[in-house]
């Protein structure tokens, strides 16, 4: 007879770097029930989220469209996570460098793309990490659970940006709670025609490479990640704890300032209410299934963004109401946080 | 204490507790191989052995605590299961560990009933009064009504067990009781323990103290390295045979050698009047002031709590001071981060190993993390430098490990090496070790050791502090004693006198010492 | 008293029901030991089962009635998350809420379909519990729950401070070892006090959709979960400041809607909106340090 132990040493490298497959796989079984729910055949649904969306030219361009602020904030919450900072405020962040991009982007008609594109991202990173310093300022200098923090200020930003939508920056002409039109030079370049694909999906590429290079190749990435897996450990080794939370913040705050812009810049040209679904907190999902690791974080995003798109078609063909993509997002996280905890497990068989 | 051994009433043994071939296993490492203990009715039975020998990991089986891998557990001839604490009470097993469970914020009647009052009210009045009775049936002195966070570890300790036989133990487990009492408290401890095995308590003694096991038991199972050596009766043996079965050997580790010879050096280490707050807002260093010279180890001595903890803590930079300064050399340090600590000379191993390194991160990364300005070019990692640098220390350190492995997997000993290569890689003119061997086998224990002295003979103070009277006596110039976060007393270690010592660890000065 | 302010208490009465609601729900939670950032989801999941199922059976009861057990099973969910993997709890939380809400979207768009005219139910009336006396009258001019808010504090507290089951939540939140070892079962008390927590919280929610509102709208919480957060903070996790902590807040936001309506103010509404975000975070800036809930907060307990 043959029995099974858990033990607990790290998994194989093969079915650790597995785990979001199974994840994925468990979460689109689980969810078949409410599939079954809203009359419609499960394996269809499959087809329609994951292969129907990369099946025509438009829509595989536009999951790309929908991964571009996906990558950017599960970028900043990775970076953030990773080194112990529980920013929760990408939502926030995001909105701010929005604003920025609104109100700098129609102001750079006379300037020359190039200049007026960088304007717009440094603008855009700057206002995302001013909007994370408060709450990380607080962390370091007073002890205030981050968690918390960042998410009244999600909340707050929201009421700025009503405010600025319906008082002075409510387009005179239409009425609408849009701001006015950015630059043409300030819009990001399409990176193919006759899609909605721009130059953002670029920038957030990059921003993979940099919290890759950060994280691996610089001493402030080895104090970051010091300071997220161990801090009582990291501060004997003498790391400073506080600014190397506050630096993690800063730079979380700015990429996530960075999906504002290229919300702005790349897809809507005005600021309106609603430039985020929740990307913000998307981000977190991005970022655990990505196993805070900048390369899974790019695949997580593209996945998710993937799902979004596929979501929409599953409701066009199947009628299936579209919120089943945002079940599938938040069964995924769950399952995968789960999941992760296998990784310091094998299985072994005893006598 | 009047000689017990010789006419012992011949009697049929009730066997309360029988434990049978436990095996309990964590990961690669066998905690328990194999073994039998039993516990006859009536007696104080202690479990020898040193640290991590597997002495607590079998309490904590009979207390459900963990489940054993194989083995049998009977209660007076019944077998039974325990899978938790629960069914571990329900069978008259009580365990007052050797960290208190105590819950902080409650009152000491709510800890005693905690999870054993009946109804569905808490009524404080009535728990107030059932907790004073049983105070007064068991003898054990409390007061209900006081917060436990206001305790000494003396009352937590007495809370602890009244809480065990308020639940009507009638088999006491006791893990390591006197590692936090002074000896005037041990006593009051013994003779309670004798009185209540008097009235059928029966007792498991955990101690790897030998004079202790002498005094207390009578008899004495012994274990070594997760097995069990044998069971002996106190009246048939004698400490040096429980040593020799205890350690394998006879003869004691590392020792300093050499007379303390740099009596005149100049001070390097000077703490003057420092006085710091624990976590809880106590003052547990109160008003310190101590010289390191160069070339000597400064033993600091005292039972767990007393603020030796505190003061490791204030030195290696990671508590500030209160009041007080601290000065290495003709430089201010007070208040100094562990970063500045580091760039002023000061080597620090931490009380905590698991507190001193990242075990996520590799083993080259925690031995560089400490001096990664030496590793970097414009703030990138400079990789090369830092795998060359971790295979000079893992093969001058003699760490088991590659410099890419996880610190997590590696064994206590192997870790304890990582920290003391990065520590003493630079020759740091002060050391301060705090609790350096605790929890490490005898091998690393002995390495360990012989590193603090290489140390001081190269020429650099050595603060050492240890709850080990033993280790503090073997290494140290002159020891240091403090109690309740003062400095007791100082002797140097040529004239010790562990009488004295313990003395001065249990609170009284050395003048009044002097008279008795 | 004139008019204005007696119409500002009463609101501030209704206003903080929710809150009161939801606090309570996350004490229970954050005292076993968890923090349960899914209350937000749980808000929302409670607001639509209650109106979905009144409105689909018609009866407002049996609407509350699947409220608590949705309630419950949502802090089920969490417990098995926190308590039995024992994961991070900020993620889990955050996940059960992202999972609540497109949950009920889901469900309210399977059942409701995609109407312009977003559908309705007779809600709860309001109980004029001392309505014949002259003046003051209409603050006690309130709905059932609102009643049921108020008394819960003291239930709450007597509860945590005076039952057997208390006593078990505040040591398994404090230190679970040691509850552990005096033969607690830590596992189902933080299970358990999820779930009454969980139906707390969902009751807040319920609060909006069936006695407030008469419909379930996409932003009925609108954060209402994330200022229960604070609030808890706010209150140093004793039940009889929870009731203070949200009648102040129910109070700023009362005035914002009076202001709105009834004196022309040059301030924009948004900052009233915002305020009470602002004060909390304010508020923790000052508690700052001593802001310390129980101790095992986050810590997931593993007995090995």
């Amino acid at each position: 007879m043959f029995k099974f132990r858990l033990e607990r040493s790290p998994a194989p490298f093969w079915f650790r770097i597995s785990i979001p497959l199974f994840a994925i796989v468990s979460t689109f079984i689980i969810t078949a029930a409410l599939v079954l729910l809203a009359n419609a055949n499960p394996l269809q649904a499959y087809y329609y989220f994951l292969i129907a969306p990369l099946s025509s030219r438009v829509s595989a361009l536009e999951t790309l469209v929908k991964a571009t602020p996906l990558i950017l904030t599960g970028a900043s919450v990775a970076i953030a996570f990773a080194s112990g900072y529980w920013n929760i405020g990408a939502e926030g962040q995001l909105y701010a460098g929005a604003i920025a991009a609104a109100w700098l982007g129609p102001m750079l008609g006379n300037l020359h793309p190039v200049l007026a594109i960088s304007f717009m991202l440094i603008s855009g990173f700057v206002a995302g990490m001013l909007w994370a310093l408060i709450p990380a300022l607080l962390k370091v200098k007073l002890a205030v659970d981050e968690v918390v923090t960042t998410l009244l200020m999600n909340s707050v930003i929201s009421y700025i940006v009503s405010f600025l939508l319906n008082g002075s920056w409510r387009d005179p002409i239409s009425g609408w709670p849009q701001s006015p039109q950015i630059a043409n030079s300030a819009m990001l370049p399409k990176l193919v025609e006759r899609s909605r694909l721009h130059f953002g999906f670029i920038i957030a590429l990059a921003m993979i490479a940099v919290i890759w290079f950060i994280l691996s190749r610089t001493a402030l990435g080895l104090r970051m990640r010091a300071t997220g897996l161990g801090q009582e450990a990291a501060r004997f080794m003498g790391v400073n704890v506080s600014q190397t939370m506050l630096t993690a913040a800063l730079i979380s705050g700015g990429i996530a300032g960075l999906a504002g812009v290229s919300e702005v810049a790349g897809i809507h040209f005005h600021l309106i209410d609603a430039i985020s679904p929740g990307y913000g907190y998307t981000g977190v999902i991005v970022a655990t299934l990505g196993g805070l690791h900048p390369l899974g974080v790019g695949l997580a995003a593209l996945f998710i963004g993937l799902i979004d798109t596929g979501a929409q078609s599953v409701s066009r063909a199947l009628g299936v109401p579209v919120y089943l993509g945002n079940i599938v997002q938040g069964t995924l996280l769950l399952v995968t946080l789960g999941m992760f905890l296998l990784q310091n497990y094998r299985i072994r068989r005893v006598e | 204490m009047p000689d017990s051994c010789t006419n012992l009433p011949k009697r049929m043994p009730m066997l309360t507790v029988q434990m049978k071939g436990i095996t309990k296993r964590f990961g690669p490492l066998v905690a328990n191989d194999q073994v039998d203990f039993d516990l006859e009715q009536g007696e104080v039975h202690a479990l020898l052995g040193e640290n991590g020998a597997g002495k607590t990991t079998l309490m904590r089986i009979l207390y459900g605590l963990y489940r054993a891998d194989q083995g049998e557990i009977k209660i007076n001839g019944n077998p039974v299961n325990i899978t938790s604490p629960k069914d571990a009470i329900a069978n008259g097993i009580g365990m007052v560990s050797q960290h208190f469970t105590l819950v902080r914020p409650l009152t000491v009647a709510e800890n005693v009933v905690l999870g054993y009052n009946r109804g569905m009210t808490l009524n404080p009045g009535s728990i107030r009064e059932s907790v004073a009775q049983a105070s007064k049936r068991f003898g054990i002195e409390v007061k209900p009504d006081a917060l436990v966070r206001n305790l000494s570890v003396g009352e937590c300790q007495r809370v602890e067990a009244l809480k065990a036989l308020y639940r009507n133990a009638k088999v006491l487990i006791m893990d390591e009781p006197t590692a936090v009492l002074v000896p005037q408290e041990v006593d009051v401890l013994f003779e309670t323990l004798q009185r209540l095995c008097k009235e059928g308590l029966s007792v498991i003694f955990i101690s790897h103290k030998l004079n202790e096991v002498m005094d207390i038991s009578d008899r004495i199972t012994v274990l070594r390295d997760g097995k069990k050596i044998g069971t002996v009766s106190k009246c048939d043996t004698n400490e040096l045979e429980l040593a020799r079965m205890m350690v394998g050997r006879e003869t004691f580790g590392v020792s300093r050698q050499s007379e303390e010879q740099h009596s005149s050096a100049p001070a390097l280490l000077t703490v003057d009047k420092v006085s710091a707050m624990d976590k809880k807002g106590l003052y547990a260093v109160k008003d310190v002031s101590l010289e390191v010279c160069e070339g000597e180890i400064l033993g600091i001595a005292g039972v767990s709590g007393n603020g030796q903890s505190e003061l490791g803590r204030v030195l290696s930079g990671t508590l500030k001071a209160t009041h007080g300064k601290i000065r290495l050399g003709d430089q201010d340090i007070t208040g100094y981060e562990p970063a500045q600590l580091t760039q002023a000379g000061v080597g620090r191993i931490p009380e905590d190993r698991h507190g001193g390194m990242v075990g996520e991160l590799s083993v080259s990364e925690n031995l560089v993390l400490e001096h990664l300005e030496d590793f970097m070019h414009n703030g990138m990692l400079d990789k090369k430098h830092i795998r060359e640098e971790a295979e000079r220390l893992i093969q001058e350190f003699q760490i088991k490990a590659r410099p890419n492995d996880c610190c997590r997997t590696l064994s206590g000993g192997n870790m304890q090496k990582v920290i003391l290569a990065r520590t003493l890689a630079r020759q740091p003119r002060l050391v301060i070790a705090c609790q350096p061997t605790r929890g490490l086998d005898i091998g690393a224990t002995d390495y360990v050791r012989k590193r603090l002295l290489e140390e001081r003979d190269r020429g650099a103070g050595v603060l050492l502090i240890s709850e080990d009277l033993e280790e503090v006596i073997a290494l140290s110039d002159r020891i240091v004693v403090m109690y309740e976060g003062h400095i007791a007393g100082e002797v140097a270690s040529k004239d010790v006198d562990r009488e004295k010592i313990g003395l001065m660890m249990a609170g009284s000065s050395v003048q009044e010492s002097a008279h008795v | 008293m004139d008019i204005f302010w007696i119409g500002l208490l009463a609101a501030t009465l209704r206003v903080a029901t929710p809150l009161i609601f939801g606090t309570l729900g996350e004490l229970f939670a954050e005292r076993s030991g968890v923090l349960n950032l899914g209350i937000e989801g749980t808000m929302f999941f409670g607001a639509f089962t209650g109106f979905a199922v009144a409105k689909t059976t018609g009866n407002l009861w049996l609407g509350l009635l699947a409220v608590i057990i949705s309630g419950a099973l949502a802090g089920l969910l969490m417990g098995f998350f926190s308590v039995q993997l024992g994961v991070n709890q900020h993620v889990s939380g955050l996940g059960i809420t992202l999972l609540l809400q497109a949950v009920s979207l889901f469900g309210f768009r399977l059942i409701f379909g995609e109407s312009k005219i977003p559908p309705s139910t007779e809600p709860f009336q309001r109980i004029a519990l001392l309505g014949n006396l002259p003046v003051v009258g209409p603050i006690f001019d309130q709905y059932l729950l609102t009643y049921i808010a108020i008394l819960l504090i003291p239930i709450t507290a007597w509860v945590i401070y005076r039952t057997n089951f208390g006593l078990n939540i505040r040591a398994v939140g404090e230190n679970p070892e040691a509850a552990d070892a005096a033969g607690i079962n830590v596992y189902r008390t933080r299970y358990l006090a999820l779930m009454i927590g969980g139906a707390l919280m969902a009751v807040g929610g319920a609060f909006l959709s069936l006695a407030q509102l008469g419909a379930f709208t996409f932003g009925i919480i609108a954060g209402r979960g994330w200022v229960c957060i604070a609030l808890i903070i706010f209150a140093n996790w004793i039940p009889w400041r929870v009731l203070w902590g949200a009648l102040l807040f129910g109070g700023i936001f009362a005035l914002q809607l009076r202001l709105q309506t009834s004196v022309t103010v040059n301030l924009p509404y948004e900052f009233f909106l915002a305020l009470p975000y602002l004060v909390t975070i304010i508020a923790l800036a000052v508690a700052g340090r001593n802001a310390t809930g129980p101790a095992a907060v986050l810590k997931p307990y593993k007995r090995e």
